[in-house]
């Protein structure tokens, strides 16, 4: 309890429930690009996910650690503010610039967090349409998806909400690895553009859908 | 002085000052001229100093000691960067020749909830010998000195183990921290003492007791940018800091009760 409670203790509590997320945001966005492929490949993966029982198991996990994520997030940075309570009048340049930054972390956190609850009511607890494929009924996520994307406004939003989630991966990854104690000269610099590369690949996915929905899917 | 390429740079400083720990700073703007290139940056605050006083005024006040760059007693920050713009050099080794003349330099103290000022740019960094005190030590029993070589240590851990010995305990870390976070510092301490087998024994102990002391001190946490890394004087690692994460968890799971 004592190492909950502590600073490192919380870091790496937030660094397992990033890297957890950041499995999860993958495997999330795959499936996505099915759209592209067939209408009815899309919504029978949907149904194979949701009607299977034990998809609370891992729903309930990714509610729990992202609340996790999210109050530790919270908290180290409330912390991390009242340890600088006078700002300095010029920031570190030249060669003692750290190449990247931190503080945007809980910014595009915030926002990630407003994104997702706004997400599920969208789509998990939005409209339900049906359709049915050789005698199953389904739900039409396909339909809804298309529906939404063609507001310009929903699909902005989106989009610089995808952006988000790579900044947040492009620091958060890496800074993962280390601050679970992982850092070492000869991988850590590799760690670090994998990472890179990662959020890239997982917000260029996720945007590839309203992208394609709004310009070359719209009825 | 004066080397054959010696100049005299004419700048204007915007020097932080203030009173006494209670009341409120602000910047006061100082033009000085004739402040030769070889100078250190210190002896140009002394050359400031100097005219202050025979202007009657009050001298700036900064901490000083060995002037060599090991006491670690030099603390300001220079137009955003602790101990300036040169990597691998406290203030005291870095020379006026880094500037140019016409230059305008922003002179700050070390800004942390845990180093309240003490009056313009010292600082009071006791939190530091707190976090020392508390933990960052190894317990020697008195009696006639062992044999130098019989105790071994792995030649890889003792370099890395001297790497780590180099910090100086400035505490530019900790100013160049968004966070104000002295993780670099505890850590070198932790390296420094855990990697030798003298140090073995409190391994443990150590990085909790250093750790938990660092956190009652006020200071933030890690957000692993490296921007402490880069200010350090002594350019310790920032590899040191995942080890500490490492030792910290590690040292946790052992703990009993």
């Amino acid at each position: 309890m004592k190492y909950l409670m502590s600073g490192i203790g919380r870091k790496q509590l937030m660094a397992i429930t990033g890297l957890l997320w950041s499995g999860f945001v993958f495997a999330h966005m795959l499936p996505n690009l099915l759209i592209i492929f067939s209408p009815e490949a899309y919504n029978k993966y949907s149904h194979a996910l949701t009607s299977n029982p034990l998809i609370y198991i891992p729903e309930a996990l990714l509610v729990f650690t992202i609340l996790l994520h999210l109050v530790n997030g919270i908290w180290v940075t409330v912390e991390n503010k009242r340890a600088r309570p006078n700002k300095y009048e010029m920031a570190p340049s030249g060669e003692k610039a750290p190449r990247f930054q931190s503080k945007w972390m809980i910014y595009h956190g915030i926002l990630l967090a407003v994104f997702i609850v706004y997400h599920l009511v969208t789509f998990k607890f939005g409209p339900y349409y049906s359709v049915t494929y050789n005698g199953v009924e389904m739900r039409d996520i396909h339909r809804l998806v298309i529906e939404v994307f063609q507001s310009p406004a929903y699909v902005g939003f989106y989009l610089a909400c995808m952006v988000a989630v790579g900044f947040h991966l492009s620091h958060g990854f890496y800074s993962s690895f280390a601050t679970l104690g992982f850092f070492h000269p000869r991988y850590s610099p590799a760690i670090e553009k994998f990472g890179y590369v990662y959020a890239a690949v997982v917000a260029g996915g996720f945007m590839s859908q309203p992208l394609y929905v709004f310009f070359l899917a719209g009825r | 002085m004066g080397g054959t390429n010696s100049t005299n740079l004419k700048l204007k400083l915007k020097v932080w000052r203030q009173k006494n720990p209670q009341s409120e700073g602000h910047f006061e703007n100082y033009d000085v001229d004739s402040i030769s290139s070889d100078a250190s940056f210190l002896e140009m605050l002394d050359v400031v100093n100097n005219k202050l006083i025979r202007d009657g005024k009050d001298p700036i006040a900064f901490d000083h000691d060995c002037r060599e760059g090991i006491c670690g007693s030099c603390s300001m920050v220079i137009n955003g960067n602790p101990h300036g713009p040169q990597k691998g050099t406290a203030t005291c080794q870095l020379h006026m020749r880094k500037f140019q003349s016409g230059d305008s330099i922003t002179i700050e103290p070390f800004r942390a909830k845990s180093f309240p000022v003490i009056k313009d740019l010292a600082v009071d960094r006791s939190a530091f010998d707190r976090i020392i005190a508390s933990g960052g030590y190894v317990s020697v029993n008195a009696g006639n000195a062992r044999d130098a070589n019989s105790i071994p240590v792995p030649k890889a851990k003792a370099e890395r183990a001297f790497m780590s010995a180099a910090c100086i305990a400035c505490g530019a870390c900790v100013a160049a921290c968004s966070n104000s976070s002295a993780m670099l510092f505890v850590s070198a301490k932790v390296s420094h003492l855990g990697l030798l087998p003298q140090g073995d024994p409190e391994r443990e102990s150590r990085v909790l007791k250093m750790m938990r002391t660092m956190e009652e001190a006020g200071f933030g946490n890690c957000s692993n940018t490296g921007a402490c890394s880069l200010a350090c004087p002594k350019e310790i690692s920032f590899e040191n800091i995942a080890d500490l994460n490492r030792e910290f968890a590690r040292a946790s799971a052992k703990e009993r009760a």
